[in-house]
């Protein structure tokens, strides 16, 4: 709950809130947050603005705010204040407590930041009351995207609609995902086209589960008999557990092999709003290796086929000083040596387009609300033909490290992720670049090239760069640079 | 002159020789057979039809790679009257050195050998070589029981034995003066002085673009990159082995890099070069040696514990296991100090006629070894293409790094380099570790024997050895050795001990390498 009362006895309120109308007062004119192609950030609410400005004048140390005690409030009254509260006990909270600015609620406090966990989401958000500025992490319907049942229905709307609207060949760039089945509603479509392809092997993933609980391969038909006798079973129970939806999914049988290993590839995508579509990507990225090597006949073989990283540290070969993760840079050099740069910026083109295609699928189903943000995780499985598939969308990436190196590329995610957020009102709204993070889509493509809108042209390069260089810090010091210049000039 | 005249008729005919009993002679001849068909071909002007004809068929450029490759890999004799002693290393303390030194090591691996009574070689049983075979693709997935094996030397062993290097006829006197070297190595041997390194390094001065600084992001592909990689192209089209190596020196592209290592090496993938290597593996697969559990020891304490090495494994074994058996190997040990060791069969101990070399390619891994291969294991990845490369790069740079010799890019003359280096421009921190007992030698010598493959970033140390195939030469790794040292100088003045100065120079993964070598050889006040 984050009511802006009031609350007397708080050294902090006397400077933290303001009487709502004299707040609205004191705005100028709004700029209409789905205005094409303006400034993508919403205007910093006003009592923030004057903290900004009374901010100028004293140094801002960079160390990390702990204490969260009034005595320290009060030496820093006229100091930025944003309360935040954190569902996830990891790299996250480091990143939040070492914000400059930022301070830690508990409990019952009021925040204008909640980094929160999908549960809470589904039981509170509909009866909670946002102040504008305030933040969350999560869209309200975000299952829409993440829950593979769901995701599999929108893009096959969209792709009809796609169909219908601008022809098979733009239609055609939606199959970047294996054939699905929702079960057991579809049940008797599935068969069909089992049927259909006999000899191949199907995955079998529970709907809601996470981190490869529960997900199982099969070739015959009488594999799931079984469970499909199970199914229907308990439908007949009165007080029977609730049948667990899962998703009947074509196994990719021709995976892309590093070392004679399978792996796929996390990235991660930040979506700041749906309507319009404004998407974020990070150039980071890793590549996440089965430990043992790939071969079809061991269907049963949990470890060889699974690749989250969850699922690995229970197999036997594991080993946590190895650690099975690559950076993507590494991936995306190795891939350049083997099969030379134009085949590796198809193969990133296509990945792109698997970001912009399924954002789009559940843009018109999405709740966008202006309180919410979105950084996802994006599962990418590549083929031997280097076409790239979406296995699924995360909607909360596991935050914790694993090495030395996860925590730096983490850290410096989360970091990016609030500068984009921007509560402290720092960004102008017009940049394409924030860190690590380069601006993927702002209700249309966007180019790398300034100014004009090549769009139309084949000389389109999109603003992506995945796998790329991250020089974050020294961007982020050019960008913060011209901001402190900007407030000395409007002063 | 007449001196030049006879040297150049040596060479001439000692390449003659090795190239008349190679693969490529019969392949020429058969094609000058067929091109008899050829109506261009007339009698009256014989054979300047047939020269023409090699030329354009591409056959007389194989036949310049192949003069290229012997010349670069095979030193000259020095003096028609030279004994072959002396083609492996002219100096005779050091000489002895490496023969006091192999004995060692071959002790240690007998002692080994009957502590765990294991034979050096036997025959498997048909079961376990039908095992094998299975399992040939995924030999890491074994685990089998090496907690008794210790690696027969690692690289500080090694280190000792250099440090105790003198030569007889050398008297430094007790008294220090200006020119007494303040280093572990103690021989005389001469090294380039950083003028001549900027002279040798020519084409890593300032303003010559470089790939690994002029390709940064920052930079436009249109000042440099793109005509570097045009010119690349057009290198292999060419197919001329000696332009890559000047080719390289200014770094090779990405995507172009397999392809040209394997034109400066002179590497082919011909049909006969696969069944080389089948054979080599149904070696492997027969007869089981004690070698392979070191080696097995050796990959998985180094390459499957590296964060990025560790994918490539399975590569690993099916390399090293075959390299072991290879006895065309053999062949580098005219021009190496070291000499393969011999092994009796058991019982005739003694007698020349049951004289075996063992390994036998002769070459015993230390800890470390299975390092060298790694890093090919990103640009090669079709097996016995990725041997062969590995196979060229060990016998013409990596052997250098373990054998005592006074050649100017073996371990002792890097060493030494290394040390003057610092010494010369970098005295108040050579001092400064020096007093505190961090010679810098006992830090940078790892990462020299190893050629720096687990300490950088794969990328750069990609780019490294673009410029040790180009120049022919490890001595850069020296210069870069001290370049580290120097880039560090500000943060190793304030440490007070070994460990602490260790700990500085720990992580050398953030490091670009070109930047640093740049600044080092032509930016720094001498």
């Amino acid at each position: 709950m984050s009511k802006s009362k009031v609350r007397k006895g708080q050294a902090r309120s006397s400077v933290a809130v303001l009487p709502k109308e004299e707040g609205e007062a004191a705005e100028g004119p709004r700029t209409p947050a789905s205005a094409p192609g303006r400034g993508w950030r919403r205007r910093a609410p006003p009592r923030l603005r004057m903290f900004l400005n009374a901010q100028r004048e004293e140094k801002q140390k960079n160390h990390c705010s702990k204490g969260h005690g009034v005595s320290k409030v009060k030496e820093r009254d006229q100091k930025l204040c944003i309360r935040f509260k954190c569902a996830v006990m990891n790299t996250l909270l480091d990143v939040l407590r070492c914000r400059p600015g930022w301070v830690e609620v508990k409990d019952e406090g009021e925040w204008d930041f909640y980094w929160c966990d999908v549960s809470w989401l589904r039981e509170n958000f509909d009866h909670t009351y946002m102040d504008e500025h305030v933040r969350i992490s999560h869209f309200r319907n975000h299952y829409e995207l993440t829950r593979k049942n769901y995701m599999v229905k929108n893009l096959k709307r969209f792709r009809k609609q796609l169909e219908r609207e601008m022809g098979k060949l733009e239609a055609a760039k939606c199959d970047f995902f294996p054939k699905t089945f929702e079960l057991p509603s579809d049940y008797h479509l599935f068969v069909e086209e089992f049927r259909k392809t006999p000899g191949i092997t199907w995955i079998m993933k529970p709907v809601a589960r996470s981190q490869g609980k529960g997900i199982f391969l099969f070739r015959k038909l009488k594999d799931i008999m079984d469970w499909r006798k199970d199914v229907g079973r308990s439908d007949d129970q009165k007080d029977d557990i609730p049948v667990e939806n899962y998703v009947a999914q074509r196994y990719i049988e021709n995976p892309y092999l590093i070392g004679g290993r399978k792996f796929d590839l996390r990235v991660y995508v930040l979506v700041m709003s749906y309507l319009p579509l404004r998407a974020w990507l990070y150039r980071d990225g890793f590549v996440r290796f089965s430990n043992t090597r790939f071969t079809l006949s061991s269907i049963d073989d949990h470890y060889v086929h699974l690749t989250n990283v969850a699922v690995q540290k229970t197999s036997p070969d594991y080993d946590p000083e190895k650690g099975c993760k690559w950076m993507i840079q590494r991936f995306r050099q190795y891939l350049t040596s083997k099969h030379g740069p134009e085949a590796v910026e198809t193969l990133f083109q296509d990945m792109d387009n698997i970001f912009i295609k399924s954002l789009q699928s559940v843009q018109k189903v999405i709740i966008s609300d202006k309180h919410c943000f979105e950084l996802y995780g994006y599962d990418i499985l590549i083929d031997q033909n280097l076409k790239p598939w979406l296995l699924e969308v995360n909607a909360s990436p596991s935050l914790a490290a694993s090495s030395q190196e996860d925590y730096q590329l983490k850290t410096c995610l989360l970091e990016d992720t609030l500068h984009i957020v921007d509560m402290e009102g720092r960004l102008t709204g017009k940049e394409k670049r924030v860190g690590g993070f380069d601006l993927m889509w702002n209700d249309g493509p966007v180019s790398r090239e300034e100014g004009i809108d090549l769009s139309g042209t084949g000389n389109f390069v999109a603003n992506t760069h995945l796998g790329c260089n991250n020089d974050r810090k020294k961007q982020l010091r050019q960008l913060f640079h011209s901001f402190h210049n900007r407030k000395k000039v409007t002063g | 002159m007449l001196q030049e005249e006879e040297d150049l008729s040596l060479t001439i005919a000692h390449i003659v020789q090795k190239l008349k009993g190679s693969r490529l002679y019969s392949q020429l001849e058969r094609q000058a057979w067929v091109s008899l068909q050829k109506p261009e071909i007339k009698l009256e002007s014989l054979k300047e039809d047939i020269k023409e004809f090699f030329r354009i068929t591409g056959w007389e450029k194989k036949l310049q790679n192949a003069v290229y490759s012997e010349l670069t890999v095979f030193p000259l004799p020095r003096h028609p009257a030279a004994p072959p002693e002396h083609l492996k290393e002219p100096l005779v303390y050091m000489r002895k050195a490496q023969g006091s030194w192999e004995k060692r090591i071959l002790k240690s691996l007998n002692s080994m050998c009957t502590e765990l009574s294991i034979p050096l070689a036997r025959k498997r049983p048909v079961v376990e070589q039908k095992e094998l075979l299975n399992k040939w693709n995924e030999m890491g997935t074994d685990e089998p029981d090496l907690s008794l094996f210790r690696p027969v030397y690692a690289p500080k062993d090694f280190l000792e034995v250099l440090i105790n290097l003198r030569n007889p006829n050398y008297e430094n006197g007790d008294h220090l003066n200006l020119r007494t070297h303040l280093g572990l190595i103690q021989v005389p041997l001469k090294v380039k002085y950083i003028s001549e390194l900027k002279d040798y390094f020519i084409e890593l001065s300032l303003n010559t673009g470089q790939l690994g600084i002029d390709d940064a992001t920052q930079v436009p592909p249109e000042l440099f990159e793109n005509e570097h990689v045009r010119l690349g192209q057009k290198v292999l089209a060419e197919q001329d082995s000696a332009a890559a190596q000047q080719y390289v020196r200014q770094g090779s592209p990405t995507a172009l890099r397999a392809e040209l290592w394997a034109l400066i090496l002179n590497v082919s993938n011909q049909p006969e070069d696969l069944l080389y290597y089948e054979q080599l593996k149904s070696n492997v697969i027969q007869h089981d040696l004690l070698v392979d559990s070191l080696i097995y020891k050796d990959v998985k304490l180094t390459a499957s514990n590296d964060d990025y090495y560790f994918v490539f494994e399975d590569y690993l074994y099916q390399v090293l296991l075959c390299f072991s058996r290879d006895t065309s190997v053999l062949g580098h040990f005219a021009y190496n100090s070291a000499s393969p060791p011999k092994s009796y069969i058991r019982g005739k101990l003694g007698m020349e006629d049951y004289a075996v070399f063992y390994p036998p390619n002769g070459v015993i891994p230390f800890h470390g070894f299975s390092m060298y291969v790694a890093p090919l294991c990103f640009l090669y990845h079709e097996p016995s293409k990725l041997y062969q490369i590995f196979r060229e790069m060990y016998v013409r740079f990596f052997f250098r790094l373990h054998s005592i010799s006074s050649h100017h890019s073996g371990i002792v003359s890097l060493c030494f380099l290394f040390e003057t280096l610092l010494q010369t421009h970098l005295p108040q921190l050579f001092y400064h570790l020096r007093e505190i007992g961090a010679q810098p030698l006992r830090i940078s010598f790892k990462w020299m024997v190893r050629a720096f493959s687990g300490y950088l970033a794969t990328d750069q140390l990609l780019l490294l050895w673009d410029r040790i195939l180009g120049y022919n030469s490890l001595e850069i790794l020296a210069v870069l050795a001290a370049a580290v040292f120097a880039f560090r100088a500000v943060n190793l003045m304030e440490v007070t001990s070994l460990a602490a100065a260790e700990a500085v120079l720990a992580d050398l993964s953030t490091l670009k390498v070109m930047p640093l070598l740049q600044i080092f050889l032509f930016a720094t006040v001498t």
